[in-house]
């Protein structure tokens, strides 16, 4: 219990307390205090278990850099957020926060147990020490490590908060409110341009907020932006990223700040920015210094303890000694001495420091140690002493005191600059990476630019032990517990690269990114090393900067809006009677219409059975539809497909098999010629858009010469699927002006006329197999004319049926589904549909490909048909084909079943597969080994029912 | 999130609109069929992958439709230029 509020000073409002749980246990703060400066207040010193040895933690950081005091926040189900920066996480009534990755309680974790055989978990412990029996890693070694490595639990319940996005323009973005941030949006302001100030904290100010003597300035120049309208200040707003052409995203934290009864809207709101300029104002980051036991509760960074004093009046301990390398230090020490801090000493490693800095010292009647370095620390859950030594070898002393503080010098914040791919320059005397050069409209200024007053300082932060360094025990990344001997080790194991010591020894790889820890980590690696940082490298600063919530990246597109449902005009109808549904690309498709208690594969059965031996009727009208019209259209498709189109006459249909230039099946669909310049165009539902592209793309840059236009239809027409041998009779009495006699009217063409008074396109065409006729018509008019032909249809016992439905029927006749029956690497051949490939076309797409030696090389996957000896067997889409079940494993897998269905109307099983050879393996028997038995079955011609056709006239 | 000049819209549009086409510059042979096998490997597959300077296809699918080509960096992806399809190599 060191910690404890100052008498005065600060910006909290003392005089309205704030009430908060924290393990459960009651505590209190002020308005304007943070969680980690309330629990400070109070005497808190540990606020968590570190990630893998379960060491006791305490506050290293004021701010987003803290990589220890990882806290929960629950406001209740489904709003429990883990791993929240206790100094970051504002303080409301009614705030309850839990310590994270301790078992059973903070104070006697049984788990840090792992503390003491820590030298068991070096650098690559997890790729070293669990790979035998390698069974043994999924059932043992993983769920242990997983218990005992750790960070807070995520929610189980559905997020109920919304999130909110927004677009924003502006000349100039300012990110970082500090005094360089607020100077230069005052600036830009004056030149009338939009500005928006973004900053992460509860209020702007940045480094100002520790520093009283700037507080009257800081509120006249927040009150001067403000009075702006062309001025947007957006506090508790972090910008997560800088992308291309100065985009950069913000993250506004809108109520969590708030209780959660007075929480109301949206939780964040994800602001995209397009800014003229970028002015990053993101401040620095001051570093620790890496020693024995500075990772004990009470050990932190100096700028820390002067936050936590000038702006939230809490003092860290009452006997504070700074460990400094830096000028910083002393100012730091000075500042809180002057606030009431009891400064017991000032230790510098250097030898050499400003004389005016040692007077003041002096004048404040506080110790200096210069030439000495904190060697050891006393204590486990707080800190009890330290010992300090000569150059860290010589000459050892004991300090009394409860608090270390930790001047190593300062980090510019270049996360932005970096992801705007701006490059950085090494400087010696910040040691440190600086901004250089950016082909952005973008500048850095302040102490993110290097261009900020801290005073001089050493570079390096591992100070100088008696121990060596394998043997040392002094910490680089506080988060994920990474030592500095553990870089060492992945040094002595060969690792040279940075970005391979960083993912060895996963320094700098937790949550907070190494925020305190790659500059440390880098610098001991160069030591090891011996050799220059500059050519060690530096790793790579990636989105987000800080971590950020699923929920404001995802913004309103979540449930029904994740992505738009496409619903046909006869959707609606399928509803009402009770149509179970599937998502076919993005169309919701009426899958099946039970009736009664049937499940699924009754429903089909009867649809099935309906079709085959009366009539059913099915919507259609997702299918892809494109006009094609101009002199050039049958030109045109002459390209495009692999068929032959300018013989085809007005008022016919043809099969169009379309391939990609590598020759391989990439969608088909059955045309209309309607007139010589004008051809009605289907595609498969899920590649419509996709075929009108590749259309577009061949028309636009290849045969610029052709007259055609491409229109996508695909939502101006309903169609209707009638199918079965009483197909004529249900639409027969609707339609005007076509003859339907099967003479007037053959398979395979189309006619126009009305029908329920409306214009149609009526084809005669079948993916059934049975009589069947498809009636387009303006969207408009579909759910009226559906309605008609079924209420027609019921007089001839009619079935509406569903995709389920259509695919069996189709199996039954061998017609392929592409993307089911196809994968990308299928030809025409291999699917047995060589037929429909014009041999008389000089050229069309792909047909180069189809002439590839391995195009033509024999054992190719075919199509086959396969009848399992049981015929009650239906086998898995997707199973794996052997041609031996005996053979060892890893057997052969010559194919794989693409379709399998029971078929109601040969009271048997049917599949589709692709299988090597497939052809000539004609009446073989193959086997389907499956994870219970091993299933058998006869390779047949992939068409199971009506092989002649017969059907096909009713 | 880029911004893309639509040479056939002349305005500079956010890259949502846009879907990228390939490496331009590869013409279609006019007889595929007098093309060896080495040749055809070359037009379908081999792509030229500079560290700098590529000639790319964008077509401006959300907006006019239009395919066009674009020189844009692939280290900093800026985009040096863009311009109509069928206009010379720039």
């Amino acid at each position: 219990m060191s910690g404890f509020r100052l008498a005065d000073g600060g910006r909290i409002d003392r005089r309205t307390k704030r009430n908060f749980t924290f393990d459960g246990k009651a505590q209190w703060g002020y308005a304007g205090d943070s969680l980690a400066s309330a629990l400070l207040a109070q005497g808190q010193m540990l606020f968590g278990r570190s990630f893998k040895y379960h060491r006791p933690r305490g506050i290293l950081g004021a701010g987003v850099e803290e990589p220890n005091a990882l806290v929960t926040v629950d406001r209740g189900p489904g709003r429990r957020t883990p791993n929240l920066r206790a100094p970051s996480v504002a303080l409301h009534d009614g705030l309850v926060a839990t310590s994270q990755n301790r078992f059973p309680t903070l104070k006697t974790d049984l788990i840090a147990v792992n503390n003491v055989f820590s030298a068991f978990f070096p650098a690559g412990f997890y790729n070293k020490t669990f790979m035998w029996p390698r069974a043994a890693w999924e059932k043992v070694y993983e769920p242990i490590i997983r218990r005992l490595a750790g960070l807070g639990d995520s929610p189980t319940t559905r997020d109920p908060d919304h999130y909110d996005a927004t677009y924003a323009h502006c000349e100039t973005l300012v990110v970082g409110a500090g005094p360089a941030g607020i100077a230069a949006a005052l600036e830009a302001a004056a030149s009338g341009g939009r500005v928006i100030l973004i900053d992460e904290q509860e209020e702007i100010g940045g480094g100002a907020l520790s520093d009283p003597a700037q507080w009257a300035w800081l509120g006249e120049a927040t009150a001067k932006l403000a009075a702006m309208d062309h001025v947007t200040i957006l506090p508790r707003t972090t910008a997560i990223g800088h992308y291309h052409q100065n985009f950069v995203v913000a993250a506004e934290r809108l109520t969590d700040h708030l209780s959660v009864d007075e929480a109301e809207g949206a939780r964040e709101k994800l602001w995209r920015i397009r800014a003229g300029e970028v002015v990053l104002a993101m401040g620095a980051i001051e570093r620790p210094l890496v020693f024995e036991g500075n990772d004990v509760p009470g050990v932190m960074l100096a700028s820390a303890a002067r936050t936590f004093a000038l702006r939230y009046g809490v003092a860290v301990g009452r006997k504070v000694v700074v460990m400094a390398v830096h000028d910083s230090g002393w100012r730091d020490a000075l500042a809180l001495h002057k606030a009431g801090v009891n400064i017991a000493a000032i230790v510098d490693l250097r030898r050499d420091i400003a004389p005016e800095l040692v007077e003041a010292a002096r004048e404040a009647r506080i110790a200096c140690h210069p030439g000495y370095a904190v060697t050891a620390v006393a204590g486990s859950q707080a800190v009890k002493g330290a010992t300090i030594a000569l150059a860290g070898v010589g000459k050892v002393q004991k300090l009394d005191c409860d608090a270390v503080l930790m001047a190593g010098g300062w980090t510019p914040t270049v996360h932005l600059w970096s992801h705007a791919k701006g490059s950085l320059r090494w400087d010696d005397n910040w040691g440190a990476f600086l901004p250089d050069k950016t082909h952005e409209n973008l500048r850095c200024v302040g102490a993110c630019a290097g261009a900020w007053d801290f005073g001089k300082g050493l570079a390096g932060g591992l100070l100088p032990a008696p121990k060596p360094l394998h043997e040392s025990k002094a910490f680089v990344d506080f988060q994920n517990d990474v030592k500095a001997r553990d870089i060492g080790l992945a040094v002595q194991e060969g690792f040279r690269s940075i970005e391979h010591i960083k993912r060895y020894t996963t320094n700098g790889m937790a949550t907070d990114q190494g925020k305190t820890s790659n500059l440390n980590g880098l610098q001991i690696a160069s030591g090891v090393l011996h050799r220059p940082v500059t050519e060690i490298g530096l790793t790579t600063f990636r989105p987000p900067y800080t971590p950020q919530s699923f929920g404001a990246i995802l913004g309103h597109h979540k449930e029904a809006l994740f992505q738009p449902l496409r619903k046909t005009v006869i959707d609606d109808w399928a509803e009402a009677q009770g149509a179970v549904y599937e998502n076919v690309a993005q169309w919701r498709r009426a899958r099946y219409f039970p009736k009664g208690s049937e499940d699924m594969d009754a429903a089909v059965a009867r649809e099935c059975r309906t079709v085959r031996s009366a009539v059913g009727v099915f919507d259609a009208s997702t299918l892809g539809k494109i006009e094609v019209v101009g002199p050039d259209a049958a030109e045109f498709l002459n390209r495009m497909y692999t068929n032959p189109w300018k013989s085809l006459e007005p008022g016919r249909c043809r099969y169009g098999l379309l391939l990609g230039e590598h020759g391989f099946i990439i969608d088909d669909g059955v045309s209309a010629r309607l007139a010589p310049d004008r051809f009605h165009l289907t595609t498969t539902t899920g590649g419509a858009a996709r075929v009108l592209n590749m259309m577009e793309d061949y028309l636009q840059t290849e045969w610029s010469d052709l007259d055609v236009w491409l229109t996508s239809t695909t939502e101006q027409w309903a169609v209707i699927a009638v199918q079965g041998p009483k197909a004529r009779r249900v639409i027969e009495p609707l339609v005007e002006g076509i003859d339907l006699s099967p003479e007037a009217f053959p398979h395979m063409s189309v006619r126009e006329g009305k029908i329920c008074g409306v214009d149609t396109r009526l084809f005669r065409v079948s993916f059934t197999g049975e009589l069947g006729f498809e009636v387009n018509v303006p969207a408009e008019h579909g759910r009226m004319v559906w309605e008609a032909i079924w209420a027609e249809g019921e007089k001839h016992g009619a079935a509406a049926y569903g995709t389920e439905t259509m695919h069996v029927l189709r199996a039954e006749k061998g017609f392929i589904i592409v993307g089911q029956d196809t994968d990308g690497t299928v030809t025409p051949d291999d699917a047995g549909l060589g037929w429909a490939v014009g041999k008389k076309k000089p050229d069309f797409v792909g047909k180069r490909s189809l002439a590839r030696p391995d195009i033509v090389a024999p054992g190719r996957k075919q199509l086959v048909g396969l009848l399992t000896d049981d015929p009650q067997l239906v086998l898995e889409e997707g199973a794996q084909i052997v041609a031996d079940p005996n053979q060892p494993v890893p057997m052969t897998m010559i194919g794989h079943v693409t379709s399998s269905y029971h078929s109601a109307t040969l009271g048997r099983s049917i599949a589709m597969a692709l299988v090597a050879g497939g052809r000539d393996r004609m009446g073989e028997t193959l086997h389907i080994p499956m994870p219970d038995r091993t299933i058998s079955a006869k390779v047949v011609t992939p068409m199971f029912y009506d092989a002649e056709g017969s059907r096909l006239n009713g | 999130m880029l911004l893309i000049h639509c040479p056939y819209c002349e305005e500079a549009r956010p890259e949502v609109e846009f879907v990228y086409g390939g490496e331009a510059h590869i013409a279609r042979p006019v007889d595929p069929s007098t093309y060896s096998d080495e040749q055809w490997e070359e037009f379908l597959y081999i792509r030229s992958n500079p560290r700098g300077r590529h000639h790319e296809r964008w077509r401006h699918t959300h907006g006019c439709g239009r395919f066009f080509n674009a020189v844009r960096d692939t280290v900093t992806d800026v985009f040096e230029t863009t311009y109509k399809a069928g206009e010379a190599r720039k």
